[in-house]
């Protein structure tokens, strides 16, 4: 927390250094770096978006206040970086980002009402963000109604897509099945205990992950609960858990839960190296939190860790670290989130134009071969092809590689059989 | 002078600008966006405006106002989302034809409750009748008993976390956290397009009007009166042989009935209703207002409330990681240096030079509060 804090007190000429420090390796990472000349303005902005000759102005929409903040910290700093890194290398179709940054302040209708100034007042070429699952759906009619393009970087429940969205974290069936299938394999698991957090996600991937469960590994689920967010008091379910003896516990909790539920977990006993646990939701941001001597010993099921080990991620964390100080973490949502600004111009180089409608049209197919996770391409329904990872918690925070996907898998928000 | 059972002069005029300033001055220098935000600000006056009459007059406090906002709010909400969800509209669900949240739950059929809100009259009927009947059941509860003041406040407080609850946990019904979104057309009438938010602008200014003629007359009635005595000595009132009970849970019943249509305009103007609102925390927040503004003020709750709203949001916008503070310092310096709100500096440093100006009389010397509440109608 304090490190956080403290960002902000770097003065404005040496975060400067940094962010050039920073865009260096990129610069020689990405050969084919677009210098090309600029086109006039009233060519590739038909819609009278805010663009100039020499800028381009996006949004950024997160929480900085309130009970999210925490989360969405990572993503906006994430999503600075990128803008910085564009702008070294002569930003898109040779103007500048320029970005303005509203706050949700964890609060749904204030992001509806941000989206819509954005939108409608700064005439914005793209927004990055939103978090919850929540201040999507409250942004959603906002984007389709005044069509603006929405690049969004959580893991989410699916069920949805859009024309004015990309969805650059992945939906459920792509983050859960692998790793479920993963874990029954590896460790024999036939007996699965569900707990969430009480909303939209954790219920939706719990579905999907019973339905796989039962239907496809013929395990069995022995226990299904869901506690409000916030919630601290998670001693009931654990002696559940002791009583039931799972082969895995399966959780998607969220926020703040998750410190309590695990400390009670090595409370009660319940030894992580001894029972398998698989989370969805828990990212190295999470286990700052939680603590490592915590959770050690749990697996996690998601498409980016902080340790990966490929040339790209080696280029990223080092200049993420420059930029926002040595102490921050990177979880796989702030990984995604510096996928947004990336995606954005390569789709507005490959269309040639900052229309709304041309980039929607043109997202299918846009590649990003420098993303930190690997190689990633947007898909026919604007959410990503990505590998599914699975971790190991390990005491110092971060995780360890256990398994990943040989292949790219298929990103696919209406799972037939899963409804 | 119109009627002086409603209001004295200076109040005449106060109601009159504050009508200019809403219905002429904002629309013709404020763009749809900002008029719409305006719009949304003025929801919350509703509420304010309640908790003039229950805290202000009855000085019955009430921490758990989000409560009937939010029933008001999701009543106009389900009418709403089911016209939202025609069949043609939800045809990528398993079970087309109901509200999405309801599908992404399993619920494969309309559930009983969620019926008749397919009525516009019913749904109007149910969100004055709803919150009405709820305000009555818990103001029999307790003003019978007697209890109040700050027992009173805790438990509307517990109401409002128990009913955050009961919305988030019965997510196949509700919505849950995300709420109910995307809301379209009311009687096949788009309610998202500029002209739109336009007219339901002026139509919310017209029923917040409505709502402070109604809250004049109660503070002007010998029903008023007898709130401001229980106020003052509840004791005294009881042993004069009126019915302490029965004046709190009429004010209390105002309070509720007010904060509803808020609620409803905030779903028709937002377009959007979710358990955010019904909390403590968003109910602590419209107390807040109508300190800010002056509690015993009509027109000040209006004013506390599009202030604070309008800081808010420009604060916000301009300092995103830093506005809360600002917020917070600008609650902290009015309440220690104006504990009467902005109707209290209106009322010791402004309203003063006015009356010399128009009438020769001199200001009278105690404060302004008492005299509009117990000089309120003037026999002239």
């Amino acid at each position: 927390m304090s490190d956080k804090a403290n960002k902000g007190l770097l003065s404005p000429l040496r975060r400067k250094l940094l962010m050039g420090m920073a865009a260096v390796p990129v610069i020689t990472m990405l050969p084919r770096a677009s210098f090309a000349q600029t086109p006039a303005t009233s060519a590739v902005n038909t819609t009278g978006l805010a663009i100039t000759d020499t800028e381009v102005t996006v949004g950024i929409l997160h929480s900085a206040t309130g009970t999210m903040a925490i989360s969405e910290t990572g993503s906006i700093e994430a999503e600075k970086l990128a803008i910085e890194q564009i702008n070294a290398m002569g930003g898109v179709l040779g103007r500048k980002i320029k970005f303005i940054q509203e706050d949700g302040a964890s609060d749904w209708p204030t992001f509806a009402e941000k989206a819509k100034k954005l939108l409608v007042n700064d005439k914005v070429a793209a927004i990055m963000g939103c978090w919850t699952s929540a201040s999507r759906k409250a942004v959603l009619p906002v984007m389709e109604q005044y069509n603006g393009m929405l690049y969004y970087p959580t893991f989410y429940e699916g069920l949805e897509q859009s024309k004015n969205v990309i969805y650059t974290g992945q939906e459920a069936t792509q983050q859960i099945l692998a790793g479920l299938n993963w874990i029954a394999k590896e460790k024999g698991a036939k007996s699965f205990f569900f707990i969430g957090s009480d909303y939209i996600w954790p219920r939706t991937s719990n579905k999907i992950a019973r339905k796989h469960v039962e239907n496809v590994l013929k395990g069995k689920v022995v226990g299904e609960e869901y506690y409000p967010l916030g919630n601290t008091q998670f001693n009931s379910v654990i002696n559940k858990i002791k009583l039931t003896k799972p082969d895995v516990i399966f959780t998607d909790v969220v926020g703040g839960s998750n410190v309590a539920f695990y400390k009670q977990l090595k409370a009660a006993g319940i030894d992580l190296s001894k029972q398998a646990l698989l989370t969805i939701s828990v990212t190295e941001d999470e286990i700052d939190g939680i603590g490592g001597e915590n959770i050690a010993g749990a697996y996690a099921c998601m498409k980016y860790f902080q340790s990966l080990d490929n040339p790209n991620n080696k280029t990223f964390v080092p200049a993420f670290k420059t930029m926002w100080g040595e102490k921050t973490v990177i979880g796989d949502v702030t990984q995604a989130a510096y996928l947004g600004p990336w995606l954005w111009k390569l789709t507005v180089e490959k269309a040639g134009s900052f229309d709304v409608d041309k980039i929607a049209a043109a997202s299918p197919g846009v590649e990003f071969k420098n993303a930190p996770e690997g190689y990633v391409r947007i898909h026919e329904n604007h959410h990503l092809w990505s590998k599914t990872r699975v971790g190991r918690a390990k005491l110092d925070g971060q995780f360890e590689l256990i398994y990943e996907t040989a292949d790219l898998v298929e990103p696919d928000p209406f799972p037939k059989g899963y409804q | 002078m119109t009627d002086n059972r409603f209001f004295n002069r200076s109040e005449f005029i106060g109601i009159l600008v504050l009508a200019v300033f809403l219905m002429v001055i904002l629309p013709l220098t404020l763009d749809v966006f900002r008029l719409n935000l305006v719009a949304k600000y003025l929801t919350y006056a509703f509420v304010a405006l309640g908790l003039v009459v229950c805290w202000g007059y009855g000085g019955i406090l009430s921490l758990g106002q989000g409560v009937f906002f939010g029933l008001g709010g999701y009543c106009m909400a389900m009418f709403l989302k089911l016209e939202a969800s025609s069949v043609e509209n939800t045809k990528i669900q398993s079970t087309p034809g109901i509200p999405d949240f309801m599908d992404w739950n399993q619920i494969t059929a309309l559930p009983l409750f969620w019926k008749p809100f397919s009525s516009l009259t019913f749904t109007i009927a149910a969100i004055i009748l709803v919150p009405g009947i709820f305000a009555l059941i818990i103001g029999t509860a307790m003003f019978k008993r007697r209890v109040g003041g700050t027992y009173f406040a805790i438990i509307t407080q517990a109401v409002a976390a128990i009913l955050t609850i009961l919305i988030v946990g019965q997510q196949g019904y509700t919505g849950g956290i995300n709420g109910m979104t995307d809301l379209r057309t009311l009687k096949g009438w788009d309610i998202r397009p500029d002209h739109a938010k336009v007219v339901l602008y002026f139509f919310e200014v017209g029923c917040l009007f409505v709502c402070i003629m109604i809250a004049q007359f109660v503070r002007h009635s010998k029903l008023g009166r007898i709130l401001v005595a229980m106020r003052e000595k509840e004791d005294r009132v009881r042993f004069s042989g009126y019915s302490v009970a029965n004046f709190k849970i009429f004010a209390f019943c105002v309070a509720a009935v007010f904060a509803a249509i808020g609620g409803a305009m905030f779903a028709l103007n937002v377009g959007f209703m979710s358990p955010s609102f019904v909390g403590i925390v968003p109910s602590i927040e419209m107390v807040i207002y109508t300190a800010v503004g002056g509690r015993l003020s009509i027109l000040g709750a209006v004013y506390g409330t599009l202030l604070v709203n309008f800081a808010k949001t420009s604060l916000s916008e301009t300092f995103p990681e830093l506005w809360l503070f600002g917020l917070g310092g600008l609650f902290i310096a009015v309440v220690l240096a104006f504990p009467n709100g902005l109707a209290g500096i209106w009322g010791d440093y402004v309203q003063p030079h006015i009356d010399r100006l128009i009438s020769s009389r001199k200001p009278k010397p105690e404060g302004w509060t008492d005299k509009s509440v117990t000089d309120g109608a003037p026999a002239e």
